[in-house]
């Protein structure tokens, strides 16, 4: 099938969509209700298009190519309704970029930056919407903020399979609430569809903004799935739990656990000393004393009776090197094969 | 698994059996829900309760807890004597096809329906569509294995695959679902009391010369003793030490009063750790450890893909890697470990463990590798037995149906299965840690069906007492509908009330798994003030 998209000729697969096609070929359409792992629905219409020999421009994301269409996907009249999409969106939006946590990752923000919004002619005065209770209190809902792009209610469907949120009331009254909150997992995958900040997350009481944020990718210490995740520190700290849809193989998706699970690496209850039994009581020790006791004791009941005396678990919460390293101590210093895990719990 | 989690799109049929995937891999458990959902793959669950899963499932069949080889041979039967096994794959790829033959025949779907109670019109039912299918997949976790005869379940699944021919293929497979972030890890590592890192056995004197030769020390040919073996060795007083890092046997091994009176008849037990766990506190000295969020290191998860641990945050206060404290510990014991990092335990790791010689940290990167990988050139293995059966031959293994050790009686008419809630993990040391986990799970409750109930005279949410041959917790009562009549359940996460207290040491033979799975019970109602 042979396309033309601004000018270029393309030779593209048959049953693709326009916005597909452009993204292979490096051209950028703007999207904001759009996302790869849900069906595509057209409702924001940013991803607008002019096609040669249509009345009027279609949305790229869920329209599909056929042979001989000549695509322009950046023209005045195109860029003109884009800005106008986003204007309407602003009568809503409040323009509280300073204290909303998305500042800086803000799929509006990024777009009315791109499209030079400097002049918001609409006057309605849209009546303010209240707060009110979320599906889980792990996530607060600003319903002023919200863009009605339907990505969390559509993930929640399409890709957690809860059905917890849907569109309620509609015109200015519209908003998106928990219909079947008793299903909600707390997974927070909507919270992460969220182009805008109508989702924020409630749990860590330190925030911070993305530049000032280190996004390290780490694996999830809790089930076999190992999905990928980033930990966002700030000050030596875990503040929220990200992931990147390109890494490891859950694309992007978590469930409650890896996502407001990470808690216990801040708790005060961590252990910080070695501690050494005397008596009844365990007390704070020093490395070198908890070390030498260790050492020393294990060699005399070594000698005393014999390797096979003496037994380690290692563990299926540690790396492989420190499993390694621990199976290595217990056969080569030890001299013993009693070594095992948890493996068969 | 055999398979990867991204190629299930591909079956058009998975059967889901002994996996409450949705909470013990919530991913996962989305993943199938999307697939059943949006790409028409049909989803059958075997289970006996009604897991949520369900929801999205074309068919639920409840055997009883503890009967699965009777089902799964019901199935072979039923695939068998109606001819529709792969005969073609059954020639050329497998052996024992005519030993299976010989035993099935007794099988039929009314025998296993007075067995295991699948109605046998719906078991022939789920037969055929398996066997039909292009592409099929099974999977499995702890429900199937962590029973008396686990090795038995795991044989006769593996014997429906090779019938089928249902292996090697996107979409076809028997994939086991790995529960703990580095459970196989951990194997792969050797922490297994018969084999070196890469399954290498520790009584073939070429292994034993290979790493004699490579860690420059004289080793042990004998295999080890295993997690519950090690427990009754240290209560009968021949084992003295015990190293214990990141676990917490005395909530998540079997009867843990045998398991809290063998540890403190140890002369030295040593436990490595992040919190003063509930083990911890028995112990002469305790090692502060570092969590994952302050390592560098390598996780491999359930479809065996090696990936990058990254440390993100400063160990709290003289908190160690678990890697560094085991050297310094081995080099005040006479033999030096020097490694100035996890990469460089790494470049050792691949050097002896055939499976991961060709994974190196850089080419880990964000997606990680799929082992085995036995060169830098080699992309990985997403999935295993393409083409043909690793062994050689799919070994199909006759196996007759034996009941597990405790049936419910007069005296403990209750069958106590045991299992995860998707807001803890395991010993719920870390997520008990967590506010928003503990919101939606704080307290332990016993789920029973309401008419088992109403025939006790028990209330919802009223105190129970739970108690086998072994011990007793005292729970409240959640109504539930998931739990057939006859059966009751209950995690194992909180040490308060450990249903640890009441399951059956009794070990498969083979696996040396404990049947966590199925222990029998009595239930009355708890009157406060009172002793049990």
């Amino acid at each position: 099938m042979q396309i033309v998209i601004d000018g270029k000729n393309i030779t593209a697969d048959h049953g693709l969509t326009i916005l597909e096609i452009a993204k292979k070929e490096g051209i950028h359409i703007p999207t904001l209700c759009f996302m790869e792992k849900l069906l595509p629905i057209g409702s924001c219409r940013m991803c607008v298009v002019e096609v040669e020999g249509y009345e009027n421009p279609v949305t790229a994301c869920n329209t599909p190519a056929v042979d001989g269409m000549v695509i322009r996907t950046n023209t005045e009249k195109i860029r003109n309704m884009r800005k106008d999409i986003l204007r309407f969106l602003l009568i809503n939006h409040p323009l509280d970029c300073p204290i909303c946590d998305k500042g800086g990752e803000c799929l509006l923000q990024d777009l009315v930056y791109e499209y030079n919004v400097d002049v918001q002619p609409y006057t309605i005065k849209a009546p303010l919407k209240e707060y009110k209770e979320y599906s889980t209190p792990a996530i607060k809902y600003h319903p002023n903020r919200c863009v009605m792009c339907s990505r969390c209610i559509r993930t929640c469907r399409e890709v957690v399979g809860r059905n917890v949120l849907d569109i309620v009331g509609n015109g200015f009254d519209a908003r998106v609430e928990p219909v079947n909150p008793d299903r909600c997992i707390a997974c927070g995958e909507c919270l992460s569809a969220c182009p805008v900040g109508a989702l924020t997350e409630t749990v860590s009481p330190t925030k911070g903004r993305i530049w000032q944020i280190k996004r390290v990718p780490t694996v999830c210490a809790y089930c076999g799935v190992g999905c990928s995740l980033e930990l966002n520190v700030l000050d030596n700290k875990i503040i929220k739990v990200t992931t990147d849809v390109n890494a490891g193989m859950n694309k992007g998706v978590l469930c409650a656990k890896g996502r407001f699970g990470y808690e216990f690496v801040n708790s005060p209850e961590r252990l910080t000393k070695p501690l050494i039994r005397k008596g009844n009581e365990l007390v704070e020790t020093t490395w070198d004393e908890a070390l030498s006791f260790v050492a020393s004791k294990l060699t005399e009941i070594k000698n005393k009776y014999g390797s096979d005396s003496i037994a380690g678990l290692a563990s299926a919460r540690c790396t492989n090197e420190d499993n390694y390293l621990f199976q290595k101590f217990i056969r080569a210093v030890i001299g013993t094969n009693n070594v095992d895990h948890c493996a068969r719990l | 698994m055999t398979n990867s989690v991204e190629d299930l799109k591909e079956a058009e049929v998975i059967i889901v059996t002994g996996s409450n995937t949705t909470e013990t891999h919530p991913v996962i458990g989305m993943w199938l829900r999307h697939l059943s959902r949006y790409k028409g793959v049909k989803l059958i669950v075997v289970d006996p309760r009604k897991i949520d899963l369900t929801e999205e499932a074309i068919m639920w069949l409840s055997p009883k807890p503890g009967h699965d080889v009777a089902w799964l041979n019901g199935m072979a039967n039923v695939i068998i004597s109606e001819g529709l096994y792969n005969k073609k794959f059954v020639e050329e790829q497998t052996e024992g096809f005519e030993e299976l033959k010989k035993i099935i025949d007794k099988y039929t779907p009314e025998y296993v329906e007075q067995i295991c109670g699948i109605p046998a019109d719906k078991l022939r039912e789920v037969a055929r569509i398996y066997a039909k299918a292009k592409n099929a997949a099974i999977l499995y976790c702890m429900g199937i294995t962590q029973h008396s005869k686990g090795t038995d379940n795991v044989k006769a699944i593996s014997n429906l695959a090779l019938l089928c021919g249902h292996i090697g293929k996107p979409g076809s497979g028997v994939n086991p679902l790995r529960g703990q972030n580095n459970v196989q890890g951990a194997c792969d590592m050797g922490g297994l009391p018969d084999v070196y890192p890469g399954y290498q056995k520790v009584h073939l004197p070429e292994n034993k010369a290979k790493f004699e030769a490579f860690w420059n020390v004289e080793l042990s040919d004998k295999p080890g003793l295993t997690i519950v073996e090690m427990t009754n060795a240290a209560y009968e007083g021949k084992l003295k030490a015990m190293y214990i890092m990141g676990e917490n046997p005395m909530v998540t091994d079997p009867d843990i009063t045998h398991v809290e009176e063998a540890l403190k008849n140890l002369e030295l037990l040593i436990v490595q750790d992040i919190f003063l766990t509930e083990t911890a506190k028995l112990a002469h000295v305790v090692l502060p450890s570092a969590s994952f969020a302050e390592k560098d290191g390598t996780f491999v998860n359930t479809e065996r893909r090696v990936q990058l641990v990254r440390k993100a945050v400063n160990e709290p206060g003289e908190a160690k890697q678990d890697w560094k404290i085991i050297s310094e510990l081995s080099t005040k014991m006479g033999y030096p470990m020097n490694y100035k990092n996890a990469e460089e335990i790494f470049e050792e790791i691949r050097k002896v463990t055939p499976q991961y010689a060709g994974i190196t940290y850089k080419r880990l990167g964000l997606k990680g590798i799929q082992w085995p990988c036995p060169d830098e050139n080699h992309p990985g293995t997403p999935i295993l037995h393409v083409g043909k059966i690793a062994r050689g031959k799919g070994l199909i293994v006759p196996v007759e149906y034996r009941p597990p050790a405790e049936s419910a009686d007069n005296e403990y008419p209750f069958v106590l299965t045991t299992g995860r809630n998707y807001y803890h993990y395991h010993s719920s040391t870390m997520t008990r840690k967590a506010r928003v986990l503990n919101y939606y799970c704080q307290e332990s409750m016993v789920e029973i069906n309401p008419e088992d109930a109403n025939n006790l005279g028990i209330g919802d949410g009223e105190w129970v007492v739970v108690e086998s041959r072994r011990g007793h917790v005292i729970v409240k009562a959640k109504f539930s509908d998931r739990v057939p009549k006859g059966v009751v359940f209950k995690h194992f996460h909180f040490s308060e009330a450990a249903v640890n207290k009441l399951t059956n040491t009794i070990l498969d033979p083979v696996s040396k798994i404990p049947e966590l799975k199925v222990s029998a019970v009595r239930i009355k109602k708890h009157v406060k003030g009172t002793t049990v």
